[in-house]
């Protein structure tokens, strides 16, 4: 037997280096990287376009002497790596260039529309957290250890449906049915509160259905634990037992898949705003594709890209400060 | 876990829809083009009636006839951005996997960050630079598609090229592009089959995304996408011309994605036999130290007299655990406790010891159905179903330590404020007031630095270290029972002593009773003064801990002290086994559990269950033919099996 006078001896170095230089460090350069590629591209756009895209954007009607003083004012007569250092610089000071069909200043544009669209995003995402993890952890808990296995299959259908069915289908189905058919919210147009339910609803439905399922996976797994097992052990609430036990838990999955949802909730917004017609990024840059206004679509998908990208470090720096273990994992 | 659901049906209804889908897109136009096309003014915006199913469009065309009559183009649209994102994907996974490794980095790099947009916005990047169009439309959402699927296609190679048989082609000197070509790419072509199904979906989605935008097909053709954005504009006039498209965009992108699901379900299911069945036939191997010591130690505890006139602690009887499905983990269990009394439950794997002690511990979820006759903790009369109403009274008089410390503590929680929640909850102190005597206890449980240790997570602890956090967390409150689950198993050896240690400490000086589940005979002999053997859900006996060598009198309690080889067991020889396996717990025999693998069993025995009852002092036991003679039990008292 083991002399049991021992003294502990298990003790691990209190001081470890920190992680997180490192990690930020990483991170940075990946976001740096893809903020090449997004303005590389989009300095492309234009670039690539089959043909001349002056005379594109102007229209075979318009006098030659006026689209060689566009193609000189948007720079395109002068040498492809002039050009490229030309809108790095040009980026960098925020300036977007003018539009071709307006000849408003893009900054001027997007600065007026950038607001709609941030809000409806960011309501659409709380909205999809909040939402999928509510379901998810509801279902979860009542459906624990085999108990109502209908709820679980009926959720499970109408889940993997949900999911699949587009933010479009959505907008036009909310609109048949709160503004046609009952006539309770409005459609269309901007006006405060009540013109962002049925948008942030529509973009936010599929994502619920999805996410929620993730999130129900991982309160499953996550309600099978030793350790809900001693809190249950200590007594806790119900409230605090899935709100300060296990939540946190789950909350990394939730928010790795849900920083990852952000993209698609940003290109949702594109074509939600058209379903009701809301002034936003979303909007303008389908009339400029249509319209061939080669100046604003490119910055738009800029920004969108830029966005989404600044987006997903806050989300991986967020989820390293909520769970620590990540961050020993990711390096 | 998995319920299952009726994946025939599921499986049935994505065949039957994709079956209408492939009709629909042969002969769709054929049968409905001519309607379609057909304009009638003074019909214009009809509503839906038995001859327009869905009414008729601005100019008086029949809705019905037009999104029927469109199914073809809509589908080849999506086929045809499917088969470039599906196409480009499965170039560009399967290149990374046979081009060199710099190549390799370069193009994962590329994915990783293209995966970061939306497929849309890369879609409308396309549209941008082709111009509005149904070209603009499939290139750009065929782009999109490539690099998740390129990323796919990479994961499920690596996964393939790490199995055995690639393994062993390589050693065979066959080249990358050969491996993959005939080893690789045939075993991951199924799954891929399923995700570019799915990836058909998706596609027929999104280009009708672009169309319902104006960016995908242009009037006077017309798609589903087209057919919605001018329901929309009229949707207040003539509802079911929205609606119409609404639904062949839905039906068939849910065909295709669920198709793609229901049969990647069916897949994955097959391999799920593997994980599980492992079965109860599990064997006791337990080990014991030097027997000097050992009864050495056993008759020190013995003096730790307990007057018997204080009342039990715990007092169980007729406790009943019952699960779905007719299994019965635990019989008519009866146990008592005294204050301060170190008491082991042993068993076999299987015997229903953790579940009973969740049970005394009021701790099993209602998936279980638990009853009793009586239940007494610390003096009060606790009820079946009435758990909930003494919630102050568990939570702070009985503490319970499990089996596995690196998971027993909540890894997103500060292992200090873990601790303090006890109090917080139940003696409404305050945040600072608790964290303060969460770290006197972690500093009496011997965690040095516990200021330091408090403010840390769970996983900067080591597993001795945790699991002295999980007494200390017991210690928050002030308990009268500590339910201690195999709390050494997880740790080494050298860990496993300053626990049992410390359990002991704290038994001593707060005097706590400690109830011991453990298979570990040489634990149970130097840390208990009484022992209880569970088999198949029943307590068939209750010993002290002195006696257990000598006096055990259950055939079963024998066999295992004789199973237990000591450190003179020769090794040549193979280990002493009980024979036979324990009966399964949903289908008992009606007599004695046991009585299929001992061999004093008789008629008695397989008609009659015994019951437990005194047979000498303390000692009791549920035996027709208790074995009274007190002769040390030789290590061969069961001859061994080789199973």
């Amino acid at each position: 037997m083991v002399a049991l006078t021992a003294p502990p001896t298990d003790s691990v170095a209190v001081r470890r280096r920190s992680p997180w230089p490192a990690f930020i460090a990483r991170r940075l350069f990946r976001l740096l990287l893809g903020i090449v590629v997004v303005v590389t591209l989009a300095f492309l756009v234009i670039h690539l376009v089959p043909g001349d895209p002056v005379r594109l954007a102007l229209g075979p009607t318009a006098p030659v002497s006026q689209v060689n003083e566009k193609r000189a004012e948007l720079g395109l007569d002068q040498p492809l790596q002039v050009q490229y250092l030309h809108y790095w610089q040009n980026v960098l000071t925020g300036d977007f260039g003018t539009s071709i069909v307006s000849r408003q200043k893009v900054s001027t544009i997007i600065s007026a529309r950038v607001g709609n669209t941030a809000t409806l995003v960011a309501v659409s995402l709380a909205l999809t957290l909040i939402g999928a993890v509510v379901l998810g952890m509801g279902v979860a808990a009542l459906s624990y250890r085999g108990r109502r296995r209908w709820l679980l299959a009926a959720y499970r259908f109408v889940a993997s449906t949900l999911n699949v069915i587009p933010e479009y289908v959505y907008g036009v189905a909310l609109v048949y049915v709160f503004a046609v058919t009952f006539a309770l919210l409005p459609v269309a147009g901007d006006d405060g509160l009540s013109t962002l339910i049925l948008p942030s609803l529509a973009i936010s439905l599929g994502p619920i259905a999805g996410l929620s399922r993730i999130v129900r996976v991982q309160t499953e797994e996550v309600l099978g634990q030793e350790y809900i097992q001693a809190a249950r052990s200590k007594r806790l609430s119900a409230l605090r037992i899935y709100g300060r036990h296990a939540l946190p838990n789950l909350l990394t999955a939730a928010l790795t898949i849900g920083g990852l949802l952000l993209g698609v909730l940003v290109a949702s917004t594109v074509v939600v705003e058209n379903v009701f017609a809301r002034p936003g990024l979303g909007s303008t840059v389908v009339t400029a594709i249509v319209q061939r206004d080669y100046p604003v679509a490119q910055s738009v998908l800029l920004l969108l890209g830029g966005a989404v990208l600044v987006v997903n470090l806050v989300v991986d720096v967020a989820l390293s400060l909520l769970d620590p273990r990540s961050l020993i994992k990711d390096s | 876990m998995a319920v299952r659901r009726p994946r025939g049906a599921t499986q049935l209804v994505c065949v039957l829809l994709l079956v209408l889908i492939a009709f629909l897109s042969v002969f769709g136009d054929p049968i409905w083009g001519d309607r379609a096309r057909e304009i009638d003014p003074g019909q214009a915006f009809g509503p839906a009636s038995a001859e327009h199913w869905w009414g008729t469009d601005d100019l008086g065309r029949d809705v019905f006839a037009r999104v029927m009559a469109s199914s073809q183009l809509s589908i080849k649209l999506a086929l045809l951005a499917a088969a470039i994102g599906v196409g480009g994907g499965v170039l560009v996974g399967v290149g990374q996997a046979v081009l060199g490794p710099f190549f390799r980095r370069l193009l994962s790099t590329v994915i990783t960050v293209s995966l970061a947009f939306p497929g849309l916005l890369l879609a409308l990047l396309v549209n941008a630079v082709l111009g509005a169009g149904p070209r603009g439309a499939v290139i750009g959402v065929g782009v999109a598609l490539v690099p998740p699927f390129a990323r796919f296609t990479q994961t499920l190679a690596a996964s393939a090229a790490a199995s055995e048989y690639v393994a062993a082609a390589r050693v065979l000197g066959v080249g990358r592009l050969e491996t993959m070509r005939r080893h690789i790419l045939p075993n991951i072509a199924k799954p891929l089959m399923l995700t570019a199904l799915m990836a058909i979906g998706t596609s027929l989605v999104s280009i009708s995304a672009l169309s319902f935008l104006g960016l995908g097909i242009q009037p006077p053709r017309y798609d589903w996408g087209q057919l919605l954005q001018f329901g929309l504009q009229n949707i207040y006039v003539h509802p079911m011309a929205a609606i119409g498209p609404t639904i062949a965009i839905v039906l068939a992108g849910l065909a295709f994605n669920l198709a793609g699901e229901a049969f990647a379900d069916e897949r994955s299911r097959s391999m799920l036999p593997s994980l599980a069945g492992t079965g109860l036939a599990e064997r006791l191997v337990a080990k014991v130290g030097h027997p000097g010591d050992v009864t050495a130690q056993v008759s020190h505890d013995d003096t730790d007299a307990i007057p018997d006139s204080e009342p039990a602690v715990l007092r169980v009887k007729g406790l009943r655990v019952g699960y779905p499905g007719g299994v019965q983990p635990v019989r008519d269990v009866s146990i008592e406790i005294r204050p301060g009394e170190r008491v082991a439950l042993v068993g076999e794997s299987g015997s229903g010891k953790s579940t009973l002690a969740l049970a005394l511990a009021c701790l099993l979820d209602g998936s279980s159905a638990v009853d009793w006759e009586q239940f007494e903790f610390d003096g009060v009369d606790v009820s079946p179903g009435s758990e909930a109403e003494h919630r102050t009274l568990f939570g702070t008089k009985l503490a319970v330590v499990f089996q596995d410390p690196t998971n027993s503590l909540n890894p997103a929680i500060r292992v200090g404020r873990q601790l303090a929640e006890l109090r917080q909850v139940h003696y409404g102190v305050g945040r600072r007031e608790s964290l303060a005597a969460a770290v006197e206890r972690l500093r009496d449980v011997q965690i040095p630095g516990p200021e330091v240790r408090a403010a840390q997570y769970p996983h900067e602890f080591s597993g001795g270290m945790r699991q002295r956090a999980m007494i200390a967390s017991g210690l928050m409150g002030t308990p009268r029972l500590l339910v201690a689950d195999e709390p050494t198993t997880a740790l080494d050896v050298t860990v496993q002593a300053h626990v049992l240690q410390l359990l002991k400490r704290v038994n001593e000086e707060t005097g706590t009773a400690v109830l011991l589940i453990s298979h570990d005979i040489s634990v149970v002999l130097s840390f208990c003064s009484r022992v209880l053997v569970m088999y198949a859900g029943r307590v068939v006996e209750d010993i002290p801990t002195a006696d257990l060598l000598t006096g055990a009198a259950h055939p079963y309690t024998r066999a295992l002290i004789a199973a237990v080889p000591d450190i003179d067991t020769m090794t040549s020889k193979p280990l002493a086994t009980i024979p036979g396996t324990p009966p399964n717990l949903d289908d008992l025999p009606i007599g004695c559990a046991f009585a299929e693998r001992c061999p004093l069993a008789d008629e008695q025995c397989r008609s009659e269950d015994p019951a437990l009852s005194l047979v000498r002092g303390t000692q009791l036991v549920a035996c027709h033919h208790p074995q009274t003679d007190r002769t040390p039990i030789p290590q061969t008292a069961v001859p061994a099996s080789a199973s």
